[in-house]
């Protein structure tokens, strides 16, 4: 009797152990695809200072410090209605960005590169980390910060069209480096220049103040993430009139070795065998 | 049983007429003042730039300097690989030894925005008396112990902390203080749960934040509520208003204090007590009742 009793408590306790087990794999499948919905958005542009994406979403406690920062920073400008022009967002419900994550939209108000950069220096987990914004002097450097990459749509780009326009590049904090003007033939006039932007991604920090003055209806040059906008070249090209001197024979050097090491076969020795010129 | 019975409601009605309203309501009326008071700290902190309370519950500067961090978060944190600053350890832990040490669950009734939803929805079912035609469901309260390793096992499994990416609680506090979005849907749907589903399901079934700090207020939090039985009439008052009524189990049987991590010092069963059979006290404390028969 006694063991009958003592088994069946033991087996009310494995049946209520397994539906444990069973209800947590149930609520981890569900749990885990709003997470994986909610998280991608490869389109979300971040603070100066934040860590790639992957990296940036680890560290990130949604704690909105570095919203409060930019919210109560000095000098900060005001729209025309009088309200702040806060730059920083915390994702909410029905944003479309992983949820409680810092971001911004330039459209609606641009990063106005402070330089003392308040929202890094808030971030108390470092998903914001201002060691990311030193200059090779080891000063903190707004213009390092690298929150995207302006593009430009040069259909919709009024001064491809020959019209004197250079909005972006006087918004632009970084002028004649992020963008600088290239002077163009107007082929349609056939006398007179094009002076038509164009984006330095070496230079180009993300803030989006081009976005934000760009006078056509949806703007024509607008900031997406680096890695969504930009291309890779890889390794196998060489700019030989770029590198430096030595470099390049060292790599000639190297390629030379490699060479060595490949021994092609000759024609001859496979095209004409014993065989062939018994026959 | 029917005699008991009556002396029970005659006596809670006594006790409501006896107490004026505000000795029946006070801690009511001191967490709510906490409370609302906590969130326009943060409000004013984000809108006007105060610096007492910048940030929100999951992180948060106190006066400028001393930072103060969701240990759950900053464990789910961990768990997702991810080596964050020193502040927020720093502040994690001063949270930890603050509600592990003193407070106990004192997050849950006193701070959390939640709480005040939750509340309503359970006052509502006092008053219209929902839960006696109600169909049951049984969710059992350990429910929120599975959710609370979930998210520490989702959070590596998924590299961000789980939790904080569905988390009520910060939805709540971060809309208050931020601009909510939809996410006002979350909270009409916990009260909506609360109201029709399961009376304290959110708090007292489901948040692991709230299974969180009742496990580390388990074993030292000083700060309990004491019982005494020899005062004590037995009329139940205490666990018809307490939202963990389980922790209450020694009302009418022993004269211990309430030491279970899971009661979330909210003070409802002190307010309502109509003979002060029950009060806060220190955990280490003996208790009034053993002074009495000594």
């Amino acid at each position: 009797m006694a063991d009958k009793k003592t088994d069946s408590k033991r087996r009310k306790l494995l049946v209520g152990f397994l539906q444990g087990i069973g209800f947590s794999i149930i609520g981890g499948v569900v749990w885990s695809a709003i997470v994986n919905e909610n998280k991608k958005d490869p389109l979300v542009l971040r603070p100066p200072g934040a860590y790639p994406e992957e990296e940036f979403l680890k560290k990130c406690i949604k704690c909105g410090l570095c919203v409060i920062a930019c919210a109560n920073r000095e000098n900060i400008p005001f729209d025309r209605q009088g309200n702040k022009m806060v730059t920083l967002k915390l994702a909410a419900p029905g944003d479309g960005k992983p949820l409680g994550t810092p971001y911004f939209i330039p459209r609606h108000v641009p990063c106005y590169m402070c330089i003392d950069v308040p929202c890094a220096f808030a971030c108390p987990t470092k998903a914001l980390d201002v060691e990311l914004l030193r200059n090779k002097k080891g000063e903190v450097d707004i213009n390092k910060a690298r929150m995207g990459v302006a593009v430009i749509d040069y259909n919709s780009c009024i001064a491809f069209w020959g019209l004197q326009c250079d909005a972006c590049v006087r918004a632009c904090p970084l002028m004649h480096k992020a963008i600088y003007i290239d002077m163009r033939r107007n082929k349609r006039t056939g006398k007179h220049a094009m002076l038509v932007p164009v984006v330095d991604p070496d230079y180009c920090t993300g803030c989006g103040l081009c976005e934000y003055a760009c006078p056509t209806d949806k703007p024509a040059i607008f900031v997406l993430p680096r890695d969504v906008a930009l291309g890779k070249i890889g390794k196998h090209y060489v700019r030989g009139w770029m590198e430096a001197q030595e470099n390049i024979e060292e790599k000639i050097k190297e390629r030379e070795k490699e060479l060595q090491k490949w021994q092609p076969k000759i024609p001859e020795d496979y095209l004409n065998t014993e065989d062939l010129l018994n026959e | 049983m029917s005699n008991t019975v009556a002396v029970t409601k005659s006596q809670g009605r006594e006790s409501e007429r006896t107490k004026p309203f505000l000795a029946r309501n006070k801690y009511l009326i001191l967490r709510r003042i906490t409370q609302i008071g906590i969130l326009s700290l943060y409000i004013g902190g984000n809108y006007l730039g105060w610096k007492i309370l910048q940030g929100n519950l999951s992180t948060s500067k106190f006066l400028e300097v001393i930072p103060l961090s969701d240990p759950y978060a900053v464990l789910q944190m961990f768990f997702s690989g991810a080596i964050v600053g020193v502040d927020v350890i720093v502040g994690a832990l001063l949270i930890l030894a603050f509600y592990g040490l003193i407070a106990g669950r004192a997050f849950c009734s006193w701070v959390c925005p939640v709480n005040m939803f939750t509340d309503a929805a359970n006052w509502i079912r006092v008053k219209t008396g929902l839960h006696r035609e109600e169909k049951r469901i049984n969710i059992p309260r350990s429910t929120r112990y599975w959710f609370l390793v979930l998210g520490l096992i989702l959070s590596p499994i998924l590299g961000v902390p789980a939790f904080e990416f569905i988390s009520p609680v910060s939805v709540t506090h971060r809309g208050i203080i931020f601009g909510i979005g939809l996410g006002w849907t979350l909270i009409l749907v916990i009260f909506l749960f609360d109201l029709f589903v399961v009376k304290n399901g959110w708090c007292g079934h489901l948040c692991p934040l709230g299974a969180f700090y009742s496990l580390i207020s388990r074993p030292v939090s000083l700060l309990r509520v004491g019982y005494d039985l020899n005062k004590c009439t037995e009329c139940m008052e205490c666990k018809r208003v307490c939202p963990e009524v389980q922790v209450l189990w020694m009302i009418g049987k022993e004269n211990k204090p309430v030491l279970s991590g899971e009661c979330t010092n909210c003070g409802r069963c002190i307010d309502v007590c109509p003979e002060n059979a029950l009060f806060y006290t220190l955990r280490f404390k003996k208790s009034g009742g053993d002074k009495n028969e000594t």
